[in-house]
């Protein structure tokens, strides 16, 4: 392993044959620390309305409204977690205080018990510390793979972390069915999965060397010239306008539900169907991304979502729709979250790269948030097939302005 | 120091993997030992007995106290629990995020499940052990914000087997004025003893209202301002509900009496989030969080006099044994 790692931390493309080879050993730790990081999130996710609802004996809106805050806390976290990172030219150093901090935090949560205030409080510091690691994890990853090979080396990457997403909610169901409904151990579990994840971060990832480009400093004002840059610009835009254009999971779920007259417990399934098409897809998509180009690929991926919405006016209905729906909805996932990082990671330069991927995934997370407020907007005074009607209407739109906008800039 | 860590590092994060495994399981042994424990403590002496979910123990059984303050630990595993002339109703967790409401008869025997939509709340069963209810909180179906919530309440009537999902589609008039928001939320059922006249709680915006329905007609018409989560007394002449204190302070339990729309707070009370229950015509009983702990039941007077007694830490879900 040690071996490997120091290896394929330079960013010589791989020599093709033998499967170490396929993705840099550095994308599978971190895909690694990704796994280990998300069953410790998901575990506390999935039992946090248990906790909040039977431990604490609280109702469940006393948390409700803060969670959208943190969205915006976060986002301009992401971007100095990027700048720093690039700052001291050490990704891994700044990854690993994000990962840490979150990690922390599921000791905390015992503490705070029945405050409100408190668990918002914990929450958004867990929120926080995801938002200072993404950007240079991302950029770790794409520093040491090979230009050619970034599509497949992101869908690795978030395989691993889906597979991550997936087994959190089981372990807490297996826990609270036959172990304890205690509160301690639930969180002690869930803290040395992160604790594992960043073990491995600190042990086995390395952080590759970059030097200093003469004349080039990293400062604010040089990662946010980056928006000069006519692809950079225009990419940031587009996934901007796309995100503006994507409603929230939760509503596509609950809709799909009412369209396909399935029982509500199925509500609950859902998230599973579209995180086991993601998992599934997201590898051969990225590798198929390399191919045929990451934005069409990416654009694509938003083709895919509007058919989700045409599906969801119910032409069809049933089971049969739920799974059609589901599988095209994680296509989409697969098709675009990891692709849109492998396609910045092209337009930026190595010494900028963690503040540049933050700068784009910050427009697309801000411009979800933006359009998940406006769906519930109007949500409060329209009805479902006029929500959906509105949703196809500004993907139409956004993809129409995204094609003209980006056609002849960015084919890879 | 630092070369040291660079040339042993994988050893060392070996080591510290084991040491966190170590830690983990350790710490899950023991509390697992210490919870069984937990589970046989007595609590005290409830006259007419008393039922609850016991979660100390961690196992969430459904256990009983009696007039001796002896605890017997049953045999059935719920969330919430509430039991009336033999009939129980039991919501729990089934799979990952999904969960389900199980009725079983006097003798143990399951008769009927109902899979919810989303986190169990409150669970009733009428006096006659007919009309079973529900209030789940349903995640995702609140879009202002992502995580955002709503409840919903069911009603199922074991006379004829009708399953009333949801009561946001009854026709309800609001001060007297037919209703026609899109955004609200109904919770806290307690049907009386004619199994048609039932008692709940609408929110939308701020306010909360405490409504009067009726379920053969499928309508609803607000009675009360400022109410939550009903319960109707064993006499039928009185509610108890929570309120809040202010905009934003504590709830707070009181008992309006229906005939001459007095409301008398229960001192010591403040705090509570829980649908209150009769256990006589006389006591209430209820959860309530101490201070960075666990639940704990207890009992006040129905009249306001006098403080709360405990009678039972790490519990929840109270209720009549009967």
């Amino acid at each position: 392993m040690y071996v490997a790692s120091t290896r394929q931390t330079k960013t010589t493309p791989a020599e093709g044959g033998s499967w170490r080879s396929r993705v840099p050993t550095t994308v599978l730790l971190l895909g690694t620390v990704s796994l280990l990081t998300d069953i410790s999130s998901e575990m506390v996710t999935a039992f946090l309305p248990v906790y909040v609802i039977f431990n604490l004996q609280m109702s469940y809106l006393q948390l409700g409204l803060l969670d959208g805050i943190y969205t915006g806390a976060t986002a301009i976290l992401r971007l100095v977690g990027g700048h720093v990172s690039d700052r001291v030219r050490r990704h891994k150093a700044v990854a690993v205080a994000g990962y840490g901090l979150s990690a922390v935090m599921k000791l905390v949560f015992p503490s705070v018990g029945a405050s409100s205030v408190g668990l918002g409080g914990v929450l958004a510091v867990d929120r926080a510390g995801k938002g200072l690691r993404t950007g240079p994890r991302d950029a770790l990853i794409s520093l040491v793979t090979p230009k050619e090979k970034l599509g497949e080396a992101f869908g690795v990457h978030r395989t691993m972390d889906t597979v991550g997403a997936l087994l959190g909610p089981l372990a807490t169901f297996v826990m609270l069915t036959w172990l304890t409904t205690r509160p301690g151990p639930i969180f002690m579990i869930s803290f040395c999965f992160a604790a594992l994840g960043v073990i491995v971060l600190i042990s086995f990832v390395r952080q590759p060397r970059l030097e200093r480009v003469p004349g080039k400093p990293v400062t604010m004002g040089a990662t946010l010239a980056l928006l000069r840059n006519r692809g950079m610009r225009r990419t940031t835009i587009a996934a901007g306008l796309l995100g503006l254009a994507t409603i929230s999971d939760a509503f596509v779920f609950v809709v799909l539900q009412k369209v396909s007259g399935v029982a509500p417990t199925w509500l609950a399934l859902m998230p599973v169907g579209t995180a086991l098409t993601f998992l599934l897809a997201a590898t051969p998509l990225g590798k198929l991304a390399d191919k045929i180009g990451r934005w069409r690929m990416f654009f694509a991926g938003h083709v895919v979502l509007f058919v989700v919405y045409l599906l969801l006016l119910g032409p069809f209905s049933g089971v049969i729709l739920v799974i059609v729906a589901l599988a095209l909805h994680g296509l989409f996932y697969a098709a675009t979250d990891g692709v849109l990082m492998a396609h910045g990671s092209t337009l930026v330069p190595d010494h900028l790269r963690a503040g540049g991927l933050s700068i784009v995934q910050t427009g697309q997370a801000l411009a979800r948030f933006a359009s998940s407020v406006f769906f519930g907007l109007f949500l409060q005074s329209l009805a479902f097939s006029s929500a959906v009607l509105i949703a196809i209407g500004a993907l139409a739109a956004a993809l129409v302005g995204v094609y003209l906008l980006i056609r002849p800039e960015v084919s890879r | 120091m630092k070369d040291w860590f660079v040339r042993h590092r994988i050893v060392v994060g070996v080591a510290a993997m084991v040491v966190v495994i170590a830690v983990a399981v350790g710490y899950v042994v023991v509390t697992v030992k210490d919870q069984n424990e937990a589970a046989s403590q007595p609590g005290a002496p409830v006259a007419d007995g008393l039922l609850f979910v016991d979660n100390d123990g961690g196992q969430n059984l459904v256990s009983t106290l009696d007039s001796t303050g002896k605890r017997t630990p049953g045999s059935i595993k719920c969330l919430r629990v509430y039991k009336a002339a033999g009939t129980t109703v039991c919501l729990r967790m089934t799979l990952p995020n999904a969960y389900e409401a199980a009725v079983f008869d006097s003798s143990g025997a399951e008769v009927r499940t109902v899979p919810l939509p989303g986190t169990p709340s409150r669970a009733r069963v009428s006096a006659s052990g007919k009309v079973v209810s529900w209030t789940v909180f349903v995640t995702g179906d609140s879009y202002l914000s992502p995580g955002g919530f709503s409840t919903r309440t069911g009603v199922l009537d074991l006379r004829t087997g009708t399953l009333i999902e949801s009561l946001e589609n009854f026709t309800t008039t609001v001060d007297g004025v037919p209703d026609k928001r899109a955004n609200e939320n109904y919770w806290g059922v307690t049907v009386a003893s004619d199994d048609n006249t039932f008692y709940a709680t609408l929110g939308s915006g701020s306010k909360t209202w405490l409504v009067k329905g009726n379920l053969r007609a499928r309508t609803m018409a607000t009675v009360h301002e400022s109410a939550e989560c009903p319960s109707l007394s064993p006499d039928q002449t009185r509610i108890a509900y929570k309120k809040r204190g202010g905009r934003l302070g504590t709830w707070q339990l009181y008992v309006l009496d229906l005939a001459s729309g007095k409301e008398t707070e229960l001192p010591g009370s403040d705090g509570v989030d829980d649908q209150a229950a009769w256990l006589n015509n006389a006591k209430l009983a209820y959860a309530k969080v101490q201070t960075g702990g666990a639940p704990t039941i207890y009992e006040s007077a129905a009249d306001g006099s006098g403080q709360p007694r405990e009678l039972v830490a790490g519990a929840s879900s109270p209720g009549p044994v009967s």
